[in-house]
């Protein structure tokens, strides 16, 4: 457990009290990683078990004995438990024993004709898995080699990052250069639309005043006519339309 | 001066006849250090024998031995009375 220091929030009457000693400290009651041992990888198994002869007495056992008996130690201690135990009737002989002795015979029997054979079985078997989990070791090696490859391909390309910031500005440059031609554009378009309208107020202005002018100029002339004018330009212009006519008849 | 080796910490085939009586004595003999003793011994003979890569016929034939004495020893009352001789 580690005590945290007070919190900040706590009330004032709790920070007003003397701080305790272990703040900071690391309270525990086992050390650790004091020594190199590791859990793995572990130890591999041994090859072969522990010597058994006859299949029933460890090696070892002659082993103890082969300093003070030799080699025939054992045997002879075999030969003469076996007699005491049969003379004794410690070991008796009954129906029970001639059973065995068959029962024996055939599994004896069938070790040494069957047992290469199913042990090779077993071997292979072992083999099969030893393979796959070797293989499997291998292929998860295989897997974090390419990611180290992959990492270093990408340590590489990150390298080229100035020439994407590069580009990321030009792209920016053209952009806010694009928006103020746009704007610019606008702006003028605006401006010319405003001045066009004073131009054409004016020239409207000027066009009806002409007009009224004309208008008015015309009213009064028309106005000025007396009827007497008017009948005199009348019979003036048919007399002119009359000697228009005769000059063109004696033109044809 | 060799380094002096407690009593309790010697195996038992270290052990002088003499001091068998004080070394059985000094073994924990509670429920505990039984199972623990226990576990000890059919862990040895496991990682002997049965837990490597060849294992042989051994192994497992050394225990069938030890039941068969076994189950003689226990049935050995009832076998008794199948002896040829009343007197060895």
């Amino acid at each position: 457990r580690v005590l945290c220091p007070l919190v900040p929030s706590a009330p004032a009457a709790l920070r007003a009290l003397p701080r305790p000693v272990a703040v900071g400290v690391l309270h525990t009651t086992r050390p650790l990683h004091t020594s190199q041992q590791s859990l793995a990888p572990v130890p591999p198994l041994p090859e072969k078990g522990g010597e058994v002869r006859h299949g029933l007495i460890p090696e070892e056992f002659f082993q103890f004995l082969y300093p003070k008996t030799g080699v025939t130690g054992p045997y002879m201690l075999g030969t003469g438990l076996l007699l005491y135990l049969l003379s004794k009737e410690i070991y008796v002989i009954n129906h029970e024993t001639a059973a065995a002795a068959c029962i024996l015979t055939v599994i004896i029997y069938g070790i040494k004709k069957f047992g290469p054979q199913v042990a090779a079985f077993a071997d292979k078997l072992n083999e099969e898995k030893m393979a796959a989990a070797v293989a499997l070791k291998n292929e998860s090696i295989q897997a974090l080699q390419n990611a180290i490859e992959e990492e270093k391909k990408e340590q590489w390309r990150a390298e080229g990052r100035n020439y994407l910031f590069d580009a990321k500005r030009n792209n920016i440059a053209m952009l806010l250069e694009t928006n103020y031609r746009e704007r610019l554009l606008m702006v003028y378009n605006e401006v010319k639309k405003r001045l066009d309208y004073q131009v054409a107020m004016q020239n409207l202005k000027q066009q009806k005043e002409q007009e009224y002018m004309i208008q008015w100029v015309e009213k009064n002339v028309v106005q000025s006519i007396t009827p007497q004018q008017q009948k005199e330009s009348i019979a003036k212009c048919i007399m002119d339309l009359k000697a228009l006519s005769k000059s063109a008849h004696a033109a044809v | 001066l060799p380094a002096a080796v407690l009593l309790k910490d010697t195996k038992l085939m270290d052990v002088k006849l003499g001091q068998l009586g004080s070394w059985l004595a000094m073994r924990d003999f509670t429920p505990g250090g039984i199972m623990g003793a226990m576990r000890r011994g059919y862990d040895r003979y496991y990682n002997k024998y049965i837990n490597v890569r060849k294992g042989g016929l051994g192994g497992f034939s050394m225990v069938l031995a030890g039941y068969i004495v076994l189950s003689y020893m226990w049935s050995y009352s009832h076998v008794k009375h199948d002896r040829r001789r009343k007197y060895h």
